[in-house]
């Protein structure tokens, strides 16, 4: 069951994902990515991942997208079709990225992966977060700044010079 | 069909990193670039996830640091579409191969 339900996402996934790098309408490929992001988010509970799945739907589909579509929206002219989406580098960008595709699924299927027996924390949640705030509470701290700092960063860099227009 | 193992998840995070290295090199429009990057962040965080349920469920480290790469992912996405805004404003246009005003 678990693997038909890892297939259908799977698929969804790669297929929503292909369709955001590939259709001309750049509007299009901003809603597939919501269609990649749940799948993803289901992919998550799949492995035993609830809260990530929660904060996948809440930060990447309902933020991140909801952001990206903003901006397409204040300046990609929509009605202007002649607007070429893809650069002509096509054919040498499918030849690097099949190159990379194969070099690295040969290199995840041979590779022994040190598979262990152990389950997950039967309480996921209340365990990430007591990791979240004992071991890692200094990475979590500075990531922390890091995201004031880059949207401190963000405001001044949108921010219209009002000296500079009068 | 057998089990669910590792492997599954890798392949699939492969294949969406192989489509978001695609849209990088191909993408002409600053947010399609974005979105592909968003793209590889997520198939990261795909492995991520998978080793920790496979590889050492113990310390839940990989989740952990799922939740700094979308920290992570959600400040490039701010500071990106910020500076997109601002190549609009000066560019009237945000063709990535069109901004080369620092080629000499």
């Amino acid at each position: 069951m678990n693997v038909l339900i890892f297939y259908v996402l799977a698929f969804v996934a790669g297929i929503s994902a292909l369709m955001v790098v590939t259709l001309k309408n750049i509007f299009h490929s901003a809603l597939f990515l919501v269609l990649t992001f749940f799948s993803i988010a289901g992919l998550y509970i799949l492995l035993g991942a609830e809260f990530l799945a929660g904060v996948q739907v809440l930060i990447y589909v309902g933020a991140i997208t909801i952001l990206m579509i903003f901006a397409i929206m204040m300046t990609y002219q929509l009605s202007n079709k002649s607007i070429r989406q893809v650069n002509e580098q096509k054919g040498q960008a499918t030849i690097v990225v099949l190159l990379f595709f194969l070099l690295s699924l040969a290199t995840v299927i041979k590779t022994a992966w040190p598979i262990s027996d152990a389950s997950l924390p039967e309480r996921n949640t209340f365990e990430l977060g007591r990791q979240l705030l004992s071991t890692y509470v200094i990475p979590f701290e500075v990531v922390s700044v890091v995201l004031l700092v880059a949207l401190i960063g963000a405001i001044i860099i949108s921010r219209q010079d009002r000296q500079e227009e009068s | 069909m057998g089990e669910l193992t590792l492997t599954h998840f890798l392949v699939l995070s492969t294949v969406l990193f192989a489509l978001g290295i695609f849209g990088l090199l191909t993408r002409r429009n600053a947010i399609g670039v974005l979105m592909s990057i968003e793209l590889m962040f997520n198939a990261a965080a795909i492995n991520f996830v998978a080793f920790t349920k496979y590889v050492s469920p113990e310390g839940l480290a990989g989740q952990v640091f799922t939740i700094f790469i979308i920290t992570i992912a959600a400040a490039e996405a701010a500071v990106g579409l910020a500076i997109v805004m601002l190549i609009y404003r000066n560019f009237k246009g945000i063709e990535v191969d069109k901004i080369n005003f620092m080629k000499w």
